[in-house]
């Protein structure tokens, strides 16, 4: 039988583009229709021991490291005009407005994302997902509500541990060339961090974490033809939850300008 | 374990397919199929592979929309149903996938569990572990409950995957390739276990296989699919009495001497 050549409305690509983006947007409006009671309550607290605890020691390492190097980066500059007292300011208002909740965001992008987006996709391929619509029971809400609740929740939390490590990792820095005590640097540090940048960053960070877990969702709940979507599902959840988080930091920004 | 035979003339139709028709993409499955089930039979759905015969169940299961044509399963039109209609529907229906599809990460008892507990919200305990354990032992499986599906063999898989739909305790089992990937040994137990279920559960079946011991020995009535349309159907050596080629070399190759 013959079948009609497919005509597309742009290009393929476009087409392709903006049918994702719609998708995108159904998946995310089936997310709020679907997140009534009853809860998943275990599966919930299982995906926050999963986001959470299992980042710590990669967050704990890079917010350790990212204190260090940037403290030491920042030093000459400073020197340059007298203003060594400063660093402690210049490094918290870094780390609490910027560097905290983007890195965070991107750590959690990586292992996060790409976990979510290869576990549901192989659950999908191997009719696991297939498997619990059958037995009428809702799929969705056990694996992408669960899942995407956990990182909104567990981001801010590990954007908060990770800015406590850098400031640690910045005063270790800072101990080696100045005497300064733990609640002196503290304080000075603090003194110029307000409550917008506390908010704005956990307002920030419940956005990206809501992101990197509906996008690795999305992808892994759609993904098909066998283990090389799976690994397609992974590779897309993670390139896609990145640039959507620049984009979301981008706007961000803007946005707490605004309000200062 | 011998087959009774059962005269189906008598019975009531629990699974109606009418002219049904899906393609995906250029590639036509399904060409005006058309399929009565009736109570407490087993209709075993034979043809090659990529033939659509898991399309077909899977149609009638909900998990696809046909292009054209019904699939009315107990009384109701699959395709109309809406989402919480169909969760009710899909209560009467039990599943059997090719590769069992076990939940990896939880154990026999949490797989067996899950659509209890979230289907039965006012269930205690003691009746959720009962279940588990009676259905388990049904299976012949109870020692494997608190093992993971990675440390079940093939076979001991396809019965947790089969005891999985029978504690929501169905009245229509689909079972898809339930033989594939398995030992002879093991495909007969599976098949003894299908016979079970329809005797036991009372259960009336719609068996996809190309394995032919296991349609002789499952099956009530045999459908042969051949290139979308069912093109022969009737017992086994009905079935197969036949100078169509297509048909008799699938027979050939099952069966070498």
């Amino acid at each position: 039988m013959n079948s009609k050549p497919r005509t597309y409305i742009l290009s393929k690509k476009l087409d392709v583009f903006f049918g994702e983006v719609y998708n995108n947007v159904l998946f995310i409006g089936r997310f709020f229709s679907e997140l009534g009671p009853p809860y998943e309550w275990k599966e919930i607290i299982r995906q926050c021991y999963m986001v959470g605890y299992k980042s710590l020691p990669l967050i704990s390492v890079t917010s350790f490291v990212i204190g260090i190097v940037f403290t030491k980066q920042s030093r000459p500059s400073l020197s340059e005009f007298g203003a060594e007292s400063w660093l402690p300011s210049l490094v918290a208002i870094a780390i609490f407005r910027a560097l905290a909740p983007l890195v965070t965001a991107l750590i959690a992008a990586g292992k996060v994302g790409s976990n979510i987006g290869a576990e549901l996709g192989s659950m999908r391929v191997t009719e696991q997902i297939d498997a619990m619509e059958v037995s009428a029971t809702n799929p969705f809400k056990f694996l992408v509500v669960s899942r995407v609740l956990a990182t909104s929740f567990m981001l801010p939390v590990l954007m908060f541990y990770m800015a406590f490590i850098s400031m640690i990792g910045a005063y270790l820095n800072i101990l080696v060339n100045e005497d300064t005590s733990l609640v002196a640097f503290f304080v000075n540090a603090l003194e110029n961090i307000s409550f917008l940048d506390f908010f704005s960053s956990l307002i920030k960070t419940i956005v990206f974490g809501f992101s990197i877990g509906i996008i690795g969702a999305y992808q892994g709940y759609n993904a098909t033809q066998g283990t090389e979507g799976v690994g397609r599902a992974a590779n897309a959840a993670v390139v896609t939850a990145m640039f959507v988080v620049f984009i979301e930091e981008i706007v961000a920004v803007q946005i707490t300008n605004w309000f200062r | 374990m011998h087959k009774k035979e059962i005269h189906t003339s008598e019975r009531e139709v629990v699974i109606a397919v009418r002219q049904l028709y899906k393609s995906f993409g250029s590639n036509h499955v399904l060409r005006g199929v058309d399929l009565d089930v009736h109570q407490g039979e087993n209709v075993v759905v034979l043809g090659r592979s990529g033939t659509g015969k898991s399309v077909l169940i899977k149609i009638i299961a909900g998990l696809l929309k046909q292009d054209s044509g019904k699939a009315v399963v107990l009384g109701e039109d699959v395709a109309t149903l809406d989402r919480k209609a169909l969760r009710n529907f899909r209560l009467k229906i039990g599943f059997s996938f090719q590769n069992s599809a076990l939940y990896d990460s939880m154990t026999v008892r949490e797989n067996l569990e899950f659509p209890l507990l979230r289907n039965s919200r006012n269930l205690g305990r003691t009746a959720v572990n009962k279940a588990v354990q009676d259905v388990l032992d049904d299976v012949g499986l109870l020692h494997t409950i608190n093992q993971f599906p990675a440390e079940l063999s093939g076979g001991q898989r396809k019965r947790i995957g089969i005891a999985r739909t029978l504690i929501m305790r169905p009245s229509v089992m689909l079972y898809d390739e339930p033989t594939a990937g398995l030992d002879p040994i093991t495909s007969v137990e599976i098949n003894n276990l299908i016979n079970e279920v329809q005797q036991r559960y009372n259960t009336s079946s719609i068996i996809i296989t190309h394995d032919l011991t296991c349609a002789k020995a499952t099956g009530d009535r045999m459908a042969v699919l051949l290139e979308g349309k069912f093109a022969r159907m009737g017992s086994f050596e009905h079935v197969f009495e036949t100078d169509d080629e297509r048909i008799n070399s699938f027979y050939d190759y099952n069966f070498i001497d």
